[in-house]
C-alpha cells in the first residue's frame, strides 16, 4: 500500500501546504496509520494467527467433535455450534484487538500520541483503531471455516448466502471492535483485568454462540438477557444464513439490530476516545 | 538540513506582525484553561508572542502551567478561553492544520516500540504525507545528524534515555515543522546528553526553526533561550531576554568580602567607610556564625568587580586585610525568587 507516496508535494514547503490544504490529506494520513498497523501485524502474522485460532479451535473440537462423538451432544449439534463460534471469534477478537492496545497506548506506552499529533481529526484515529481491529477479527472469523472443515469434516455452507455471511461477519467484527473501543477508553488501566473478567465471560455465554436463541423459550429471563447482547444477533444472523432449518431470529432483524448497536456503540466509544485523547 | 527553506511566509498568516516585521511563529492571546472539577485556572489568561526563528523558553516550577500551555499549542488540550495561533494556524479552529506545521518532543518516551528507530522516523513522516523518497532521504540524514546511524534497526527499548530523546527530536523533524515544541527536554539526561541536546537546539535555530522549550532548569533557560517567559500559578510573570531579565535585578549585584581584621580595626567604622564609597547602596554584615570570621556583603550599582580595589583600600586603611572577594551577579534564579517570593525547586 503506497497511498502515502502518491502526493507530489515536497515535505519542506509548509507555506504551500498551508495555502492549499490537501483535500485528501486526513485520508492519506489515516491510511498511513493503518499501513503501520498492518505492517506490524504482518511481521508477526503466525503469532497473530495462533492467538486468534486457539480458543475457537478448542471450542470447536470439544463441543463439536468430542461431545458429539461421546454422545453427550446430539448429532447435528455442530451445525448449530459452528455459526455461533464464527460469531464468537469475530466479536471477541475485535474486542480484544481494540481494548488491550488502547489501554496500553493511553497509559503505559503513550504510543498513540504520535498518531494523535498526526494531521487528521482525533476521531479518525479511533476509527482507524476500530477498522484495523475489525480486520483482525475478520481474519479470525474467516480461518474458522478451514478449521471447521478440518475438525468437523464439513461445514454448513451455501454459496447463495455467501455475501450475506460476509457482511454479517464484517458487522460482527466491527461490533466487537466498537465494544473494545468503549472498554479501552472508559476503563482505567488498573481496572482492565477485573473489567475483562467481568465483561468477557458474560459476553461469551450470553451471545447465543452455543445454542439458538429461540430454544431459550423456557428459560425466559436468560433469553431476555441474551437479547441484550449484541453478539446474539451476529450468532443468530449467521445461523439463519448458514443453517436456515434451525429455529433462529429473523435474519433481517439481526442485520437491523446489529447495525443499530454498531452505531450506538461507536458513538459512545468515540466520545470516550475523545475524552481520553483531549484534555 | 531540511532540504530547503521551510519557514512560514506572511502569505498564510493573518496575525499582526511584531517588531521585526515578520509574523510571529506563535501568538497567544488571553489563553486560559480550567480543568473539569478544578476550582482554579491552571492557566489564567496568558498572552505572548514567539518570533520566527527564536528559541523561546518557558521557565517555571512543576504545575506552573507550562505543560498546559504546550498542550494547548500542540492541540492536545482544549483551552477554556483565549486564542492560540501556531505558524498562522488557529490551533482551536483548525487542529488538523496546526498539527501539520508543528512538531512535538514530549516529556516522556512515546516512541513506537513495535518499530525500529528508522521505522519510527519513516512512519511518522508518512503520517504527515511526506513522499517516500523524501522521507527515506530525511530519515537517513537525521539519523546521521543525531548520532543514531550506527543502530538504525534497533528497537527504542534498547536505547538510553539520551538516545531516546534524540530519536524523538529526529522524529519530530521528519515533517519539517515550522515550530518545534520541546517539553522538559533535558529532564533525566546525563550532562553529556544535555550538552548534545543544547547543541542540536542551537543548530535547529540556525536552520530557521522556531523552538519553544519548557524547563525548570535555570541554566538551560539562560543558555538556550533568546527570550524567557517566567510562569507561575498559570500567570505570566515576566518575558524578556535572559540578560534583560537579570539586568532588571540590578539591586541584586553584590560583592561578598572576607576581611581579616587587624588589632585596631573597628567593624562599624569600616562598614560606614565602605558604605560611603560612590555606587555602594548598602553594606550588610554576614559574619560566619561558627568561626566569627568577618564577612561583608556590599550591594553595588554597576559591575561589582569595579569595587574590589576601593574596598580593599578601605579595609587596609582600617588596619585589616581583604582575604577573599566574590562577585555576586544575579541570575535567573534570583529573578524567579524576586518575582514569586520562592525558589524554583
Amino acid at each position: 500500500m503506497t497511498v502515502a507516496d502518491a502526493d507530489p508535494r515536497p515535505a519542506d514547503t509548509r507555506p504551500a501546504a498551508l495555502r492549499e490544504l490537501p483535500r485528501w490529506g486526513p485520508w492519506r494520513t489515516g491510511l498511513a496509520i493503518l499501513r503501520r498497523d498492518l505492517f506490524v501485524t504482518g511481521r508477526e502474522f503466525p503469532i497473530f494467527l495462533a492467538q486468534v485460532i486457539l480458543q475457537p479451535l478448542f471450542l470447536l473440537f470439544v463441543f463439536g467433535k468430542v461431545l458429539t462423538e461421546l454422545g453427550y451432544a446430539r448429532p447435528g449439534y455442530q451445525l448449530v455450534l459452528f455459526p455461533g463460534l464464527v460469531a464468537l471469534a469475530a466479536v471477541l477478537t475485535g474486542l480484544q484487538s481494540t481494548a488491550l492496545p488502547l489501554v496500553i497506548e493511553f497509559s503505559y506506552s503513550n504510543e498513540i500520541e504520535d498518531r494523535l499529533l498526526a494531521p487528521l481529526p482525533i476521531g479518525a484515529v479511533a476509527v482507524e483503531k476500530v477498522v484495523f481491529a475489525a480486520m483482525r477479527a475478520f481474519v479470525a472469523a474467516a480461518v474458522m471455516f478451514p478449521i471447521g472443515i478440518w475438525i468437523l469434516g464439513s461445514i454448513p455452507w451455501s454459496s447463495s448466502t455467501g455475501l450475506a455471511v460476509f457482511v454479517m461477519i464484517v458487522i460482527g467484527s466491527l461490533l466487537g471492535s466498537a465494544m473494545g473501543l468503549i472498554l479501552g477508553t472508559y476503563v482505567p488501566p488498573n481496572r482492565i483485568n477485573v473489567t475483562f473478567a467481568l465483561v468477557l465471560t458474560p459476553l461469551i455465554f450470553t451471545g447465543c454462540s452455543q445454542y439458538p436463541w429461540p430454544s431459550l423459550g423456557h428459560l425466559r429471563w436468560f433469553q431476555v438477557v441474551s437479547a441484550l447482547n449484541p453478539m446474539t444477533y451476529v450468532s443468530e444472523g449467521l445461523r439463519g444464513l448458514m443453517v436456515p432449518h434451525v429455529p433462529h431470529i429473523q435474519t433481517w432483524v439481526c442485520f437491523v439490530v446489529g447495525v443499530t448497536y454498531l452505531i450506538v456503540l461507536m458513538v459512545i466509544g468515540m466520545i470516550g476516545f475523545n475524552r481520553r485523547a483531549l484534555g | 538540513m531540511h532540504g530547503g527553506p521551510h519557514e512560514t511566509t506572511g502569505a498564510a498568516l493573518t496575525v499582526q506582525p511584531p517588531g521585526d516585521g515578520r509574523a510571529p511563529a506563535v501568538e497567544v492571546d488571553g489563553l486560559a484553561k480550567r480543568y473539569p472539577k478544578s476550582a482554579v485556572d491552571s492557566l489564567a489568561g496568558v498572552s505572548f508572542q514567539v518570533r520566527q526563528g527564536e528559541v523561546f523558553g518557558f521557565l517555571g516550577p512543576n504545575g506552573a502551567g507550562k505543560s498546559t500551555t504546550i498542550g494547548i499549542l500542540t492541540t492536545r488540550i482544549r483551552p477554556t478561553r483565549g486564542r492560540a495561533i501556531v505558524a498562522g494556524v488557529d490551533v482551536v479552529a483548525d487542529p488538523v492544520g496546526a498539527r501539520r506545521v508543528l512538531g512535538v518532543v514530549p516529556q516522556q518516551n512515546n516512541l513506537d516500540r513495535s518499530l525500529s528507530v528508522r521505522q519510527n522516523l519513516l512512519f511518522h513522516a508518512s503520517y504527515h504525507g511526506v513522499p517516500r523518497a523524501e522521507r527515506i532521504r530525511l530519515a537517513d540524514a537525521l539519523l546521521d545528524q543525531f548520532g543514531l546511524a550506527d543502530r538504525p534497526d534497533g528497537r527504542p527499548d534498547d536505547f538510553s534515555g539520551g538516545q531516546i530523546q534524540r530519536m524523538m527530536i529526529a522524529r519530530a523533524l521528519m515533517h519539517a515543522p515550522s515550530v518545534l515544541f520541546l517539553d522538559e527536554p533535558s529532564t533525566g539526561l546525563d550532562p553529556a546528553a544535555r550538552l548534545f541536546l543544547w547543541e542540536k537546539v542551537a543548530e535547529l535555530q540556525q536552520a530557521g526553526t522556531t523552538v519553544v522549550i519548557t524547563t525548570h532548569d535555570m541554566d538551560e533557560a539562560a543558555t538556550l533561550s533568546d527570550r524567557v517567559a517566567i510562569i507561575d500559578h498559570g500567570t505570566l510573570l515576566a518575558l524578556d531576554t535572559p540578560a534583560a531579565l537579570v539586568r532588571g535585578m540590578a539591586s541584586e549585584r553584590t560583592l561578598d568580602c572576607a576581611v581579616d581584621p587587624g588589632p585596631t580595626t573597628d567593624a562599624g567604622a569600616l562598614a560606614a567607610t565602605i558604605g560611603a564609597l560612590p555606587g555602594v547602596r548598602e553594606t550588610e554584615r554576614l559574619d560566619d556564625p561558627v568561626t566569627g570570621a568577618w564577612r561583608l556583603r556590599i550591594y553595588v550599582e554597576g559591575e561589582p568587580a569595579g569595587y574590589v580595589a576601593p574596598v580593599a583600600q578601605a579595609v587596609s586603611a582600617a588596619g585589616g586585610s581583604l582575604t577573599d572577594a566574590r562577585l555576586g551577579e544575579p541570575n535567573l534564579e534570583d529573578v524567579f525568587i524576586h518575582l514569586t517570593g520562592r525558589a524554583l525547586r
